[in-house]
């Protein structure tokens, strides 16, 4: 077990592409931090950096305080869960998951401990005498996941480990995972694009776009404070609504309230911050008409086309009550709940 | 096609036997003329039942050959046939599956250029290169030898394809995997890459023993003296004989005997292909 820092790590491919531009981020021993951002971001180049699978152009990368630059992947004690699983086809899965031990030149009684260990803690004892492919793919999961356990590593990382499994399993796997790395308390980098597992397995959320960190921080302080308007944009579903501030000005009928400063470019509002009824507090009322409500169990998302921008907005309401389809409704944007960001930098105003 | 047409039926089925009889029979015929007595072919007739002779015939073919021709005895070249051929077959696959391996998973210089230099040589058959190869060998001083008669034939361009085209849709995951796992390059080698190229390693000697086999150029070229004959180009010897018919029961059951090897190595290693093909690996 032992904290990950990074210090001034940077990533070029040949051809002078720019993967990650030099960035500092320091994981915590016993941490789970997950790396979440669109396709093309970095958040897998800067884990496979970690892993040592890919070179480190500049910068230093650290585990447990010691620099693991030059370091073999099997020499930095990090066990990785890739996304396909990886598991070795003609290996049982005791085979597969001693592999890494033997190589290590572990006495052989520890090995039968260690997968003993592991196949007791994911349930996978029954199937230790078979081979990969008469596994479901929850299984093949565990395995890949026990493949890492066994080791005793001083981290774990985990490249999009669930993308492969069905809706209802990720979830069953994700629970799993929390639990898990709770238990062995084993510092864990966690790369995902889906940003549902990014906020319900973090400790802290790495955003990512285009090779930067655009925040970090705790999943519920990138909800509530996103640091600029990328974050606004990605974390959050549905999807926080985002206004010029021109725009909003003309819905809103001229004026804006006084807290909104000179230099906001761009006001956002989440969905479930949108409400029907001022209820006493300063709010932006806002009239649209009704274009589409989704249904999704306990609340409805509506969508709310702006006659004077032609701008949707989104705002969730309890289960049905007082909407209809193209029909006209007056919201409130309570001034509170409002993300200003900076007009040039896109970034947060407080 | 469910359909249930008598005469589409019965038409397919006749071409299908009507093949199956252009293959057969002439096997068939050899195995009939190696039972007669050689005066059973004097009158130009060649008899369609089994003759009596079939022990005889076979035990002086194993037993002596026939000296007239110039060939050793059958168990001889059929040993040294033996040798040619799994010498080819392993060294083949063995050069090929590492200059594979290089070629797919290690970066060095002129990696490419090596890659086409190796691929270029399809074109270059034995046959077009024969007579340099022929040169050297004989400087090399390995005429008439085991070596000689298999080492210019190891070369092999196409396994190596093979091998390069497996090696490719290996998951790069794997690899990195077996990074992470503390596998050195020889050791993933070793560990995972050999296991997963069972059933192509298979596939590729049925290939290569029979190539191996039939050569019929080189081993002429290169051989005279007689404990070094293989047994296809040993057939051809016993055919040529001046001033007398060909004993074409004794060639014949030369023939019959070359056979058998080939037709073993597809039968035994037919159970692995189908073994590769039930479980599919990856």
């Amino acid at each position: 077990m032992a904290a990950i820092d990074l210090a001034g790590v940077k990533k070029t491919y040949p051809g002078n592409v720019t993967a990650i531009h030099p960035l500092d981020l320091n994981i915590a021993d016993g941490e789970l931090l997950v790396l979440v951002g669109p396709s093309g971001c970095g958040k897998s180049t800067l884990l496979r950096m970690i892993a040592g699978l890919e070179t480190v152009t500049e910068g230093e990368v650290m585990i447990g305080g010691g620099p693991v630059n030059k370091r073999e992947p099997a020499e930095r004690d990090i066990a990785m869960v890739f996304q396909n699983y990886a598991l070795y086809p003609h290996m049982s899965v005791r085979g597969n998951l001693e592999y890494g031990l033997k190589n290590r030149g572990t006495p052989r009684a520890e090995i039968d401990a260690r997968v003993e260990e592991a196949a007791r803690i994911l349930e996978i004892g029954p199937f230790l005498e078979r081979k990969p492919r008469q596994l479901s793919g929850g299984q093949r999961q565990r395995v890949a996941m026990g493949r890492a356990i066994v080791r005793h590593p001083k981290a774990f990382l985990f490249d999009e480990p669930l993308s492969n499994l069905d809706a209802k399993l990720r979830g069953q796997m994700r629970v799993e995972i929390k639990r898990l790395q709770r238990s062995l308390n084993t510092t864990s980098v966690y790369v995902t694009h889906d940003q549902l597992e990014a906020m319900t397995l973090a400790d802290r959320v790495v955003v990512m776009n285009a090779g930067r960190i655009e925040q970090i921080g705790k999943p519920t302080e990138v909800y509530e404070r996103p640091a600029s308007l990328f974050v606004a944009g990605f974390v959050g579903s549905p999807p926080m609504n985002l206004f010029g501030t021109d725009e909003l000005k003309t819905e809103a009928g001229g004026s804006l309230p006084e807290s909104i400063g000179a230099n906001t470019g761009t006001i956002g509002i989440r969905p479930d911050a949108v409400t029907l009824s001022a209820n006493g507090n300063p709010a932006i009322a806002v009239t649209g008409t009704i274009e589409l409500i989704e249904p999704v169990g306990g609340e409805s998302h509506v969508y709310l086309r702006l006659p004077k921008t032609d701008r949707v907005m989104i705002l969730v309401v309890r289960g049905h009550e007082g909407v209809s389809l193209a029909a006209d409704l007056t919201v409130h944007l309570p001034v509170g709940a409002l993300h200003q960001f900076d007009a040039g930098t896109g970034r947060r105003i407080d | 096609m469910v359909e249930n047409r008598p005469w589409l039926t019965f038409f397919s089925h006749a071409i299908l036997i009507l093949g199956v009889l252009a293959v057969a029979f002439p096997v068939y015929l050899a195995f009939i003329a190696s039972t007669h007595p050689q005066n059973a072919f004097i009158s130009g007739l060649v008899p369609l039942l089994p003759g009596d002779r079939m022990i005889e015939n076979y035990g002086t073919m194993l037993d002596a050959g026939i000296s007239t021709s110039g060939a050793p005895p059958l168990g001889v070249m059929m040993w040294n046939s033996l040798v040619m051929a799994l010498s080819i077959a392993i060294g083949k696959i063995i050069i090929s599956i590492l200059s594979a391996f290089a070629i797919v998973y290690f970066r060095f210089p002129f990696r490419l250029l090596a890659f086409w230099a190796i691929f270029i040589t399809l074109m270059l058959p034995v046959e077009v290169r024969i007579l340099p190869t022929f040169k050297v060998v004989a400087d090399l001083g390995l005429l008439n030898s085991y070596a000689g008669l298999s080492i210019p034939l190891i070369a092999s361009a196409t396994a190596t394809f093979l091998f390069r085209q497996f090696f490719i849709t290996v998951p790069d995951e794997l690899t990195e995997a077996a990074r992470v796992d503390g596998a050195g390059p020889m050791k993933f080698f070793r560990d995972i890459l050999l296991p997963l190229s069972r059933t192509n390693i298979a596939a590729l000697f049925v290939i290569l023993f029979i190539y191996g086999w039939n050569q019929y150029l080189w081993p002429l070229l290169i051989t005279t003296d007689e404990s070094y004959y293989t047994i296809v180009m040993g057939i051809k010897r016993m055919v040529q004989v001046a001033d007398s018919q060909p004993n074409w029961n004794f060639v014949m059951a030369t023939v019959t005997l070359a056979m058998l090897p080939p037709v073993l190595v597809v039968i035994l290693m037919q159970r692995l292909f189908v073994k590769g093909l039930v479980e599919t690996e990856k």
